[in-house]
């Protein structure tokens, strides 16, 4: 098994039971101001410390690690949602079809994607909800691509004009035929997407146009962090890296990801 | 039964984004012949004649530029390469049955007519149905495309290059099976190979292919001992003989 996939694997699995189980693992309400216990360092009592207002860091970030990984995913499923969808049918049909979809990534490929969702965000008011839908609504174009020129080979194969020639209707050849051929790396992409999603939530949140404060996320922490930076370096230094290992760890899933399942060594083991 | 009526299939290649200068390859160039019910009609020629286009216009894989197929009944086709004509992804049961599946018969019908199938390709291991396509070997896997040929009752099959890429040995349990099969349910056959001894085993009429045109048409004992064309001639000529 690869090295890389169980490391980053671990990490995510940890991260998953912390969001999941919130409640149980953090000790303090994350909301709870206490003008006594302010900007006071990493104790027993206060794992990461506490803030400008003397709220609990750890609990905040245990929150926040909800955050994070439902924006990771949401985002991705929309934007798999949407590529898998256009690349299909972009790859299948060709021509006209492809011509459209083709011009629509490139579309997208236009406009720097960050400044995109912020403008976005702007107009319709910042909310994590309105994050996932938009950084999944923006960031389907490379997916898009790599479907398609799976498609675009595939259709070609002996088995897709066998089923062709026995009626299979087109629905059925594309998901049931092509798409599950065409798997491998979709995987390998969306994982890193993931990173990649999380990554802009959390500069959202930083720049206040993702979660709303009081509510945690490790890039809002992180803003209100940044001022006392020169004293308070729990504030910036754990949700920083809480950010960092999550990316990482993704990052890394999908670089194993992509090792396991490149087409070379797949022809080698068949 | 089977009617092809001078088909046409051209290409067009285009030298580059920026340039006008097209070249046309005519893959099949007015092609026609008819088959009877029963027999099997040879297609011999080289490599890159036309062959295989003009097996997936008469499936219907390729819509023809100009002339008209015309088939009684159903067709089904078995390719060279049953690595490729097999989807990895799906279980052999999913593979054989899915003509039937997608016709909305019931779970039972499709496994016994699965079943029925695999046993007159014999292939009758029990947990066959279960198993993925690289689970078998080459001619295994040939076996497997010709059941699901079979499994909705074709009355025409068009097999293109079906033992070009099997072992010797194979080779002829499959022809000898393909032969079987013509006899027991009056199946017929497009046979296509750049083998003439193949063809000449399994034809009852060959036609010659050349650059995307018949040039020759004959009974099989015809072609061989009183060859027309000088193509014809040539191909015979060029038999490696042991």
């Amino acid at each position: 098994m690869n090295k890389r996939i169980i490391f980053g694997l671990v990490v995510i699995l940890g991260m998953m039971i912390i969001a999941l189980f919130a409640p149980f693992i953090a000790q303090q309400d994350p909301l709870e101001i206490n003008h006594d216990a302010r900007l006071e360092p990493p104790s027993i009592n206060h794992l990461f410390g506490t803030d400008n207002l003397g709220r609990d860091t750890f609990s905040r970030m245990v929150y926040g690690s909800r955050i994070s990984l439902s924006v990771g995913f949401i985002a991705v499923l929309i934007s798999l949602g949407i590529g898998i969808s256009l690349g299909g049918l972009s790859g299948y049909y060709g021509g006209k079809v492809d011509g459209v979809i083709m011009r629509l990534v490139e579309i997208m490929y236009c406009f720097p994607t960050f400044f995109l969702i912020m403008m976005i965000i702007t107009f319709l008011g910042p909310s994590i909800v309105n994050v996932m839908i938009v950084i999944g609504l923006t960031s389907w174009a490379g997916l898009c691509r790599l479907v398609r020129a799976e498609f675009l080979t595939l259709r070609e194969r002996d088995f897709v004009h066998s089923a062709k020639v026995q009626g299979v209707s087109d629905m059925r050849i594309m998901f049931r035929h092509i798409l599950p051929n065409a798997m491998a790396p979709v995987y390998v992409s969306a994982t890193l997407s993931i990173g990649g999603a999380i990554l802009i939530e959390s500069a959202l949140s930083f720049l206040g146009l993702g979660v709303q404060i009081p509510n945690p996320s490790w890039g809002n922490i992180l803003t209100s962090g940044k001022n006392y930076m020169d004293y308070a370096w729990w504030l910036t230094v754990f949700p920083g890296f809480a950010i960092l290992f999550t990316v990482l760890s993704f990052n890394l899933i999908g670089e194993g990801l992509r090792e396991v399942l490149d087409p070379k060594l797949r022809e080698k083991r068949r | 039964m089977v009617e092809v009526d001078s088909i046409k299939k051209y290409f067009v290649k285009r030298n580059g984004f920026f340039t006008r200068d097209e070249k046309v390859v005519k893959a099949v160039d007015g092609v026609s012949f008819s088959i009877k019910k029963g027999e099997t009609f040879g297609l011999a020629g080289g490599s890159g004649c036309g062959k295989s286009t003009l097996a997936k216009l008469i499936t219907g894989i390729l819509k023809p530029d100009e002339g008209t197929v015309s088939l009684n009944g159903a067709v089904d086709i078995v390719f060279q390469d049953p690595f490729g004509s097999l989807n990895p992804r799906m279980t052999i049961q999913e593979i054989v049955g899915e003509a039937l599946y997608i016709r909305g018969k019931d779970k039972e019908e499709i496994e016994k007519r699965v079943r029925d199938s695999l046993r007159m390709v014999k292939l009758s291991d029990s947990n066959t149905l279960t198993k993925y396509p690289h689970q078998f070997s080459g001619g295994e896997r040939q076996r497997i495309a010709i059941a699901r040929a079979l499994i909705h009752r074709p009355e025409f099959i068009v097999l293109d290059e079906p033992v070009s890429s099997l072992d010797v040995s194979i080779q002829a349990g499959i022809l000898n099976l393909l032969k079987d099969l013509q006899q027991e349910h009056s199946i017929t056959y497009l046979f296509i190979s750049h083998d003439l001894r193949v063809v000449e085993f399994m034809s009852d009429v060959v036609g010659i292919m050349k650059e995307g045109s018949l040039v020759e048409v004959a009974s099989a004992k015809d072609i061989y001992n009183s060859p027309k064309h000088e193509y014809t001639r040539h191909l015979i000529a060029s038999i490696p003989t042991i």
